[in-house]
């Protein structure tokens, strides 16, 4: 994988997320990718970056632009140094919430994107690697 | 002894301001539009009596002197008005810096000797310089206080519940669904429907740019709260993308009556109400 683009953003505030979204979609515009896989990670960014507000006070996110064999895609790095997730099995879970919402983000960003990598340690922060594919 | 350089300014004030407008004026970017001449002469006038009069042997090696303080203030407030009338920050770092230049100008007119010359020249350079970057700060921060505005008019702009129809409520929904933009939308759809008497509430979401779990989560609060007051909620303007992004979350909308366009909310509605919108028929098939 072949990285042809980063860019870094810090997510503090609510209002952080709006830039980040219209420079993802600029990225994914640029690209050429569907407007379908458009919408879907664009979601799943807004979701993770909720996240990282909510549990983690804020973090910072990585866009990437990648390359692999002749497939471009977005691969976007969400860190945080927030409480940590003690089970991510059970985080990873449909419906499974320790703040009375849907508990949909985790487990359902993982459907939206094509690749997705999570590790967190207790006390130290979560780290989420995503990457949606132009075609996938 | 006094400087030579404050006796020369002093002296020679009138030929400064003579030629830092003249600077100034000569500018290609001038803006006669934002500024007339006048009120650029007395806004030099002022910023310049400030200067000289401030300027004394212990402070001219010294530009953080707290002498200057008084000219950094008289500094702020052009920048800030300025930075509000819609000037670029170029042209009111030409205002600082061509100050700089007459300044020079008029030393390399009055002192023969090279070397005092360049000793009185950094003096005034450095004093101008930071000038110029206590004018840019404040430039910034006047520009940041209409972003700042600007911010909070936007957030003003409340959602309109519109009455399409006897009994029938709709609401467009444009841009980002956060917690707080949903309260409001709650808050002003349930007052609405006390007041109109409506029981069909219609929530467009056709500008809302991305539907995740948790605008998901205060759409689906809204219907219920809606239903809690005797209405029916209809969600539409659920475009195909973002259909397919909410079933690939695991959203379940299912409860909801949801349409994919405005108007085939409209004619649910309609055919909730037993209302029914026929063509007109000519007046002659009613005659005959």
């Amino acid at each position: 994988m072949v990285t042809l683009n980063r860019e870094s953003m810090s997510i503090m505030r609510e209002i952080d997320v709006i830039p980040f979204r219209n420079r993802l979609k600029e990225y994914a515009v640029k690209i050429g990718m569907s407007l379908v896989n458009q919408t879907k990670i664009i979601t799943a960014a807004s979701e993770l970056a909720r996240n990282m507000l909510k549990y983690a006070n804020g973090g910072k996110v990585t866009i990437e632009v990648v390359s692999k064999g002749r497939e471009n895609g977005i691969r976007m790095v969400f860190k945080d140094e927030g409480p940590g997730i003690p089970d991510i099995d059970k985080a990873m879970k449909d419906g499974f919430s320790t703040g009375k919402s849907l508990g949909l983000g985790l487990p359902g960003t993982k459907r939206l994107v094509s690749e997705f990598a999570i590790t967190s340690e207790v006390g130290k922060g979560t780290t989420v690697i995503v990457t949606k594919w132009k075609n996938g | 002894m006094k400087n030579e350089a404050i006796k020369i300014f002093q002296k020679k004030k009138k030929a400064v301001l003579e030629n830092w407008m003249k600077f100034q004026l000569a500018d290609e970017g001038l803006r006669e539009d934002l500024m007339s001449n006048e009120d650029l002469r007395s806004q030099s006038e002022e910023l310049l009596d400030a200067f000289i009069d401030n300027l004394s042997d212990e402070n001219i090696d010294d530009p953080a002197n707290s002498a200057f303080e008084a000219i950094v203030d008289i500094l702020s407030g052009i920048s800030i008005s300025r930075a509000k009338q819609g000037f670029s920050p170029r042209e009111t770092g030409i205002f600082v810096f061509s100050l700089k230049d007459a300044l020079l100008n008029v030393l390399q007119q009055e002192i023969k000797d090279p070397q005092e010359l360049y000793v009185q020249s950094l003096k005034i350079i450095k004093i101008i310089d930071s000038f110029g970057i206590s004018t840019f700060e404040t430039f910034i921060k006047g520009r940041e206080e209409v972003i700042l505005r600007q911010t909070d008019e936007i957030s003003e702009i409340s959602t309109p519940v519109i009455r399409v129809w006897d009994g029938i409520l709709a609401l467009p929904i444009i841009g980002t669904l956060d917690s707080a933009r949903t309260q409001i939308v709650m808050e002003n759809l349930l007052q609405e429907i006390v007041e109109s008497g409506s029981s069909i509430a219609i929530l467009d979401i056709s500008g809302v740019p991305a539907v995740d779990s948790l605008v998901a989560q205060h759409l689906i609060k809204t219907v219920s709260a809606t239903r809690l007051m005797g209405a029916e909620c209809i969600i539409s303007g659920i475009r195909p993308e973002i259909a397919q992004t909410v079933v690939h979350l695991g959203i379940d909308l299912s409860q909801v009556v949801t349409k994919a366009s405005l108007a085939s909310a409209l004619k649910t509605a309609f055919g909730l109400l037993q209302l029914q919108v026929v063509k007109k028929q000519k007046q002659q098939q009613i005659t005959e």
